[in-house]
Order: structure tokens, then C-alpha cells, then sequence
């Protein structure tokens, strides 16, 4: 019976983590040390006693909480650097960890299925459940090293108030969350046919568990113990060290690894619990343009992400009422938050919320240009370039899908703070200022969408590289100021050009600048793309 | 009017040299076959041809057009089978037919049709799901419901069973009647054989062997069997005789055209029993030439 499942697992792990290893070694050395770079940074920030109540006073908002968790005792942030620095990093870390997992886990599952290496391998005299297990093994092994080298690291720091207990605990939650999400997608590719399926579907379950985790944080607690990002932030890292969510996190895991070992063993392979439905025996005349091809080929992640960043916008927007009430009982917040006076401390907080959605709704625009280069990847374009369609519209009509779904974010972002914000605030936000407030940011983004068909054009190996630059830009907001950037570094971020509507004047200077800059990468990517080869 | 004509043709990658002077002419009506083993350059050559590679030196023209800068305005005209045909996973084979035939011009919906019918195609299908023959019938079947003066097929053939593959060749015969030019690139030589008017070798990125078939076969051997009441003697050393093997009872053995009647004459003294000749097949030549350049090989290495 074993015999017949598993034999042949041994090779197939050291086969999958071959395959692995590169990803692996980049993504818990990035992780450990972003962890690192954080937690050294805090003892820097909050020196005095001030500065933590300071602190302690922001986290406790439920904006906060709805972002980050429900955090701790003002005594404790006081007491240890662990808290601030587990607070604000934790549940995001979480997040990314369970990123992690679910690429890797759909790379080595349905991914390969798909790819038919599975039927290479299912062809040798190994067990059906071989290949699963492997990447079982894979995965169960990279959450395990990530939990120790972030644990031992954390440790090694000796920062005051990071004790061995809570540093390894700290990383035995990124494990334990990594876990999860890779044994759900393990699950969720018994029942998805392709792997484009199996990673919506999981990284739909990831929102679902933020967003379950969010509203359970602010308004009801029993909710947050549906969503594994719920039991991460009730830890009490480095005060307390509950180690029940790594306990609640392994038995789920069990229980949803036999269950993913079942369906795998009773299906066929390259079948799905979740059929395909029947198609089209023709194309409908929009599917006949070139942009509606480029449209359709994109379709279902674009209206993914349009709902996700709805959705998360107005998780956001429903926090906005509590924000109110709670900022105008503490009028000592409102001397201490805003600077500039007469503007609401409400605003300032949309204006921060906007500035952040506005560089995750950059995540689609910028893969729709970067699927130009992935269709060349899957040798999908020479079907195009073997009719007549020259270079320039194809690349011309990616743009002009990344702009517009550009355009559909931002609009989602304003849709999703000011509707359910009007339901919940006594002084609603206006449409107006929100909407110019979000739509400031599209010269920006237009440059990054710019930069990355000046990549698709001259450098398309490296594409992916603009990845990198998002990420800069992210650090750039979400922690410039922990960091301790100077200027110029802030400076080469788009996003730091881009005024601050309303507590800012638009600054249409700016704007054109960031336009011109956008246009010209755009040219020179097309340029460069019409020069040379194309490989597929 | 050349059709197709290469001159010279070079393209490198890095420092990997993948063409080296190749020289292909295609002339009206007619079929060239162009062959040559895997990686010597076939596709690469395809390639330069419909404008996605830049030639690093050479020229090649489509209709008298600059193959890189007049792409779009030849492929008006060309339809092209990828030897790997690759679709969109998440459209049908009905939906990728159309999409590729309005990127060329109007929809011929009945011509369409018909080719699906004749490749019995399930156009329903996700492309995900269609085997690599099934994915090939794609391609097969936008480019013949185009209405196209060149075809260029890469391959087209590896994936489709015998009967399909005859299908095949009726739309290829077709389009040629029909005065259209065909190039085929194939490892397949008993494909090449059955179509083509002309050939090209290619081998490492260069041209080996070009002519017209007719005349490449006037110059080679023809393969005999033969079976003899008595064992013929010393059959090695008769002139112009080749590669002689028994199996069994019989013997094979490839003679020079000049020689025939001197080898009849020689072997009839031994009772034939049996007596079978076949023209060269095109993979007897193949193989003959690159036994040629191995040995001219090893000699310059000597």
C-alpha cells in the first residue's frame, strides 16, 4: 500500500528541490533579511518614552488594526522593542510567506501537471501520491528553514526585548502561515484543472483570509479565528509567546493535507474536480481585434484584481466611521497627527491609504505589459508576427490595455473608500477630493507602466526586474521614514512626486513631468522592440 | 519571379554562429522542400523569413519585399505552420482559428468549416486540452483557409497520424495547382520526397545540397535485392557496387547507374530466383551524403 503511493518520494524531493532551490535561496534570504532590516531599525526610531506612546496611540486605531492586527497593551510598547517591531512587520511578513508558498506549491503541482512533466515521472515505477508528496516535502522543508534561519537570526540580534523564546516563536508563525497557504494550494490544484485556476483561487483564499482578519479585528473577534492571519496576530509575540496558533496552524494542515492526498489519489491525472466548461466554436468579432485578443487573454485576472482592490478599498472605507469617532475623542491625536492645521486627520489617512493602494493597483497595469513578454516566453507571439500585425500595434494595444486598466483601479480604489466611507462617516469624505486624490496618481504610475515596455523593448530578459522597482517604491512609503532614507533615494520613487491631494496642492509640474518621462520610455520601448529579435 | 530568395543569409547569436551564407530560392507553383536534421537551422532560417529574427548579414525578400522591414506587408500574403504550435490555453481551437485568420484579412467561413470537417477538428475544445496533433490541425487549418500565395510549413506533419497526414498533402497539392509556392521544412524525407519539386540541405547552418529532386536522383544508385540459385562470389569487388548485406537468403546492395548492365549481366549467371530494384529513397541520400562528409571528414583530420 505505501509502496504503491509513495515509493520513489525520496528522488522526486531531491528532483523538485533542484528545480527549487535558486527561488527558494532568493525568497528566505529576502525575507530574513527584510525581517532583519526591520527589527534593527526600531531600537533607532523610538528612543524615548514619547515616541512609543506615540506609537501605541497610532496602532490603536482601528484603521491600524484593520491593517495590521490587533497589537498590544500600551505597557508592552513600552516595555520591548519585540511588540512595535512585531506589530508593524508580522502579519505583512505572514502575507508574504504565504505568497511564497503558493507560487512554489502551484509551480510544483499543477504547473508541472500542466506541463506534462508529471506524466514523465507518473510513467517510472514511482507511487501515484510520489510526486505530491516531494513537493509536500519541498514546501513543508522551506517554511521550516524559514521559520529557524528567521528565528536564529532574530535571536542573534540581542536587540532589548527580542528574547530567544519570542524570536523563534516570531518565525515559527511566517512557517506555521507559510504552511497553510501552501497546503490549501496543494488542495485547491486537486480541484482547479489548470494552474492559472489553482493560483486565483489561492490567492483569492490569502485576500479572503486578510480581509475575513480585518473586519473580525475591528468589529467582531470570532471572525478573526476563521482566517490563519487572525491566529498569527493574536500570538502576543515577545510578551506572552503563544505558541496554540502554530499548534492550530499544524493540525489544520494535517487535516488538509489528507484530504489534498485523497482527492490526488482518486482523480485522473490532469483532471480537475472542478471541470472546464465547454467552449466557443467560433470568435466573436470583438476576440477578432487585436485588442480584444490582448483584452481576453488578460480578462479573468484583471477582473480578479479589479475586485480585490474594490474590495480591499472598501474594507478600508469601512473603517473610516471608527476612524471618525475615535480621532474626535482624542483631540491630543489630532495636535499630534496633523501638522498642517485645519485638515482633517481623516484625510491625511485616506491620502496614506490611497498612496498605498494606488502601488498595489500598479501590480496589474504593469503585468499587462510584461504578458507581452511572457506570450514571446511561450513562443505565442510568433502566432501573431506570422500575420500581418506589425510590432507596433501589438505593443501599442498592451499599452493602451495597461492605461486603461490603470484608469478601472484607480477608479475602484475611490469607488470602494467613498462608497461604503459614506455609509459609515457622520462627515463623509467628498467624491470629489477622493477622486482627484487617487487620479493624481496616474502620471506616476504611468511611468512605471512606461518602464516596463522600455524593459519588454531593450532588456526582456531582465522584465521582471520592474518588479523590483515597485517593490523600491513600496519601501519608499511604507518605510522610508523607519529607515531613515535620505532624500534622494526617496526622490527616485515616482510615487514621492506625486502630490498629496487634498493636504497637498496638485502640482501639474509634476504631473506633466512624470507624463513626459512615461511617454518617452514608452517610445524608446517601442523603438527597441520593433529592433529586435523576437525569440517566439 | 523568385518567390522566395535568400542571399547569403548569416545570423548569429552571440557568438554562436546559426546560419552561415544560407541561399534558398522558391519560385512560383512550385514546392521546395527544405531539409536537414534538428538544429541545423531550419527554423532559424523560417524565422528571419517572416521577420521575427533580424539577419545578421544577407538578404532575404518575400514577393521582391524586404523580409524584416516589409513584414506586415508580405505576410498579407503568407501563411505559416509553426513546427511547435503553441495556442492560447484559455481560447477554443474555434476561437484561435478565426483570430488568426481575421489577423490576416476576411474569414473564409465556408473554406473554414470545410477543414475542420475534413481534419475532423473539435473546434469546441479549450487549447489546453488539444494534443500536439490536434494543436498542429490548428495551424494547419488557418493557413489553408487563408487565402495565401506562400506557405511556409514548418514540420507540419509531426504530430498527425497517417490519415491526417494525407489530408495533409491534398491541401499542399491543392495550393499548388492552385499556383501556389510551398515551403516545407521537414525531417520527414519521405514526406519531402512525395511533394517537393526542389530541395535544400542544410547542415549546421549551412547549405549542403540544393537542386531540383529530378536531378539529384539522376545522380545516384539504385538499391537492388536479389535472391540466386547459387551464391554469387566476390559480389563486393564488382565495380560499382556499394554497401552490399545479406540478410538470409538474399542480398542487398546499391549500384551505380553507369554499371548496371555489367552487374545484371554478371549476376545472371548465378540463377536469380528473385530480382527487386527501388529508386534511392531520400533518406539513403541523406545518409549518403553525410557519410561522404564524415569521411572527407576524418580524411582532412588524417
Amino acid at each position: 500500500m505505501f509502496e504503491r503511493l509513495f515509493k520513489g518520494t525520496g528522488s522526486l524531493t531531491k528532483l523538485i528541490f533542484r528545480q527549487q532551490r535558486f527561488k527558494i535561496l532568493v525568497w528566505l534570504a529576502g525575507l530574513v533579511t527584510v525581517t532583519l532590516a526591520c527589527a534593527s531599525s526600531y531600537p533607532n526610531v523610538y528612543q524615548d518614552v514619547p515616541s512609543k506612546m506615540a506609537f501605541a496611540m497610532t496602532m490603536d486605531n482601528p484603521a491600524m488594526v484593520a491593517m495590521l492586527g490587533p497589537g498590544y497593551e500600551t505597557e508592552d510598547y513600552l516595555a520591548s522593542f519585540g511588540t512595535l517591531f512585531a506589530h508593524e512587520c508580522l502579519l505583512f511578513t505572514t502575507i508574504v510567506a504565504g505568497i511564497m508558498s503558493i507560487l512554489q506549491v502551484v509551480n510544483v503541482t499543477r504547473n508541472d501537471e500542466e506541463n506534462e512533466r508529471i506524466e514523465l515521472i507518473r510513467a517510472l515505477p514511482v507511487g501515484r501520491l510520489a510526486y505530491l508528496s516531494g513537493g509536500m516535502v519541498v514546501m513543508f522543508t522551506t517554511n521550516v528553514l524559514l521559520a529557524l534561519l528567521t528565528g536564529i537570526s532574530l535571536a542573534l540580534l540581542g536587540i532589548d526585548g527580542i528574547d530567544t523564546e519570542g524570536a523563534f516563536l516570531y518565525g515559527a508563525i511566517l512557517g506555521a502561515t507559510g504552511l497553510i497557504f501552501g497546503i490549501i494550494t496543494a488542495l485547491l490544484a486537486q480541484l482547479a484543472e489548470t494552474s492559472r485556476k489553482t493560483a486565483i483561487l489561492s490567492f483569492s483564499v490569502l485576500i479572503a483570509a486578510y480581509l475575513i482578519r480585518g473586519i473580525g479585528d475591528v468589529s467582531n473577534e470570532t471572525f478573526s479565528f476563521f482566517s490563519p492571519l487572525g491566529w498569527a496576530a493574536r500570538a502576543q509575540v515577545f510578551v506572552d509567546n503563544y505558541w496554540w496558533p502554530i499548534l492550530l496552524a499544524a493540525a489544520l494542515s494535517m487535516i488538509i493535507a489528507f484530504a489534498t492526498f485523497y482527492l490526488n489519489s482518486i482523480r485522473d491525472m490532469g483532471a480537475g474536480f472542478l471541470p472546464e466548461r465547454k467552449g466557443k466554436k467560433q470568435a466573436s468579432p470583438i476576440l477578432q481585434t487585436i485588442f480584444g485578443l490582448v483584452f481576453r487573454l488578460q480578462r479573468t485576472s484583471i477582473l480578479a484584481w479589479t475586485i480585490g482592490i474594490f474590495a480591499l478599498s472598501a474594507s478600508f472605507g469601512a473603517v473610516l466611521g471608527d476612524l471618525e469617532t475615535y480621532f474626535a475623542d482624542i483631540e491630543f491625536m489630532q495636535a499630534f497627527i496633523s501638522n498642517e492645521a485645519g485638515e482633517s486627520i481623516t484625510d491625511q489617512f485616506v491620502t496614506l491609504l490611497i498612496a498605498i493602494m494606488s502601488l498595489i493597483a500598479l501590480i496589474p497595469s504593469v503585468s499587462v505589459v510584461l504578458k507581452l513578454k511572457g506570450e514571446e516566453n511561450k513562443n505565442l507571439t510568433e502566432n501573431i508576427y506570422s500575420r500581418a500585425v506589425s510590432r507596433t500595434r501589438l505593443l501599442a494595444n498592451y499599452y493602451l490595455l495597461a492605461v486603461i486598466v490603470n484608469f478601472i483601479m484607480q477608479l475602484m480604489i475611490v469607488l470602494g473608500l467613498w462608497s461604503v466611507g459614506q455609509l459609515v462617516m457622520e462627515e463623509a469624505i467628498a467624491f470629489g477630493s477622493t477622486f482627484t486624490s487617487a487620479f493624481a496618481y496616474l502620471p506616476a504610475m504611468w511611468a512605471v507602466i512606461g518602464l516596463a515596455g522600455l524593459f519588454v523593448g531593450t532588456l526582456p530578459r531582465a522584465s521582471g526586474l520592474v518588479w523590483l522597482y515597485v517593490i523600491y517604491c513600496f519601501i519608499v512609503i511604507y518605510l522610508s521614514e523607519v529607515l531613515d532614507f535620505p532624500q534622494w533615494m526617496n526622490n527616485l520613487s515616482v510615487f514621492e512626486h506625486v502630490p498629496e491631494y487634498p493636504i497637498e496642492e496638485l502640482n501639474f509640474a509634476a504631473m506633466a513631468v512624470l507624463t513626459f518621462i512615461a511617454t518617452v520610455m514608452a517610445i524608446c520601448g517601442m523603438i527597441a522592440y520593433n529592433h529586435r529579435d523576437i525569440t517566439g | 519571379m523568385a518567390i522566395v530568395k535568400t542571399r547569403h543569409l548569416t545570423k548569429r547569436f552571440g557568438k554562436f554562429v546559426a546560419l552561415n551564407g544560407v541561399n534558398i530560392e522558391v519560385n512560383k507553383g512550385e514546392i521546395y522542400g527544405f531539409i536537414g536534421p534538428n538544429g541545423a537551422g531550419k527554423s532559424t532560417t523560417l524565422r528571419i523569413l517572416l521577420g521575427m529574427l533580424k539577419a545578421t548579414t544577407g538578404e532575404a525578400r518575400i514577393f521582391g519585399k524586404d523580409a524584416w522591414k516589409d513584414a506586415v506587408d508580405i505576410h498579407k500574403r503568407v501563411a505559416y505552420v509553426p513546427g511547435d504550435v503553441n495556442l492560447w490555453p484559455n481560447l477554443t481551437g474555434g476561437e484561435v482559428i478565426d483570430v488568426l485568420l481575421r489577423m490576416r484579412g476576411e474569414v473564409n467561413k465556408n473554406r473554414r468549416n470545410e477543414l475542420i470537417e475534413k481534419f475532423r477538428f473539435d473546434p469546441a475544445k479549450k487549447c489546453r486540452t488539444y494534443s500536439k496533433g490536434n494543436r498542429q490541425k490548428v495551424a494547419l487549418i488557418a493557413a489553408f483557409a487563408s487565402n495565401a500565395d506562400l506557405y511556409i510549413l514548418d514540420e507540419p506533419t509531426s504530430g498527425l497520424d497517417p490519415l491526417m497526414e494525407r489530408i495533409f498533402e491534398e491541401c499542399v497539392i491543392q495550393a499548388k495547382n492552385e499556383g501556389k509556392s510551398i515551403l516545407l521544412s521537414s525531417h520527414i524525407l519521405s514526406e519531402v520526397e512525395k511533394l517537393c519539386d526542389t530541395i535544400g540541405i542544410i547542415r549546421e547552418g549551412k547549405m549542403i545540397e540544393t537542386g531540383r529532386l529530378s536531378d539529384m536522383r539522376h545522380l545516384t544508385r539504385t538499391n537492388f535485392i536479389i535472391r540466386t540459385k547459387k551464391p554469387v562470389p566476390s559480389l563486393k569487388d564488382v565495380k560499382g557496387i556499394h554497401n552490399v548485406r545479406e540478410t538470409g537468403p538474399e542480398l542487398a546492395f546499391q549500384a551505380d547507374p553507369d554499371q548496371i548492365d555489367e552487374i545484371i549481366r554478371y549476376i545472371s549467371q548465378f540463377g536469380v530466383v528473385k530480382l527487386e530494384s527501388t529508386p534511392l529513397t531520400l533518406e539513403d541520400l541523406f545518409m549518403r551524403h553525410y557519410q561522404e562528409i564524415n569521411h572527407s571528414g576524418q580524411m582532412e583530420d588524417s
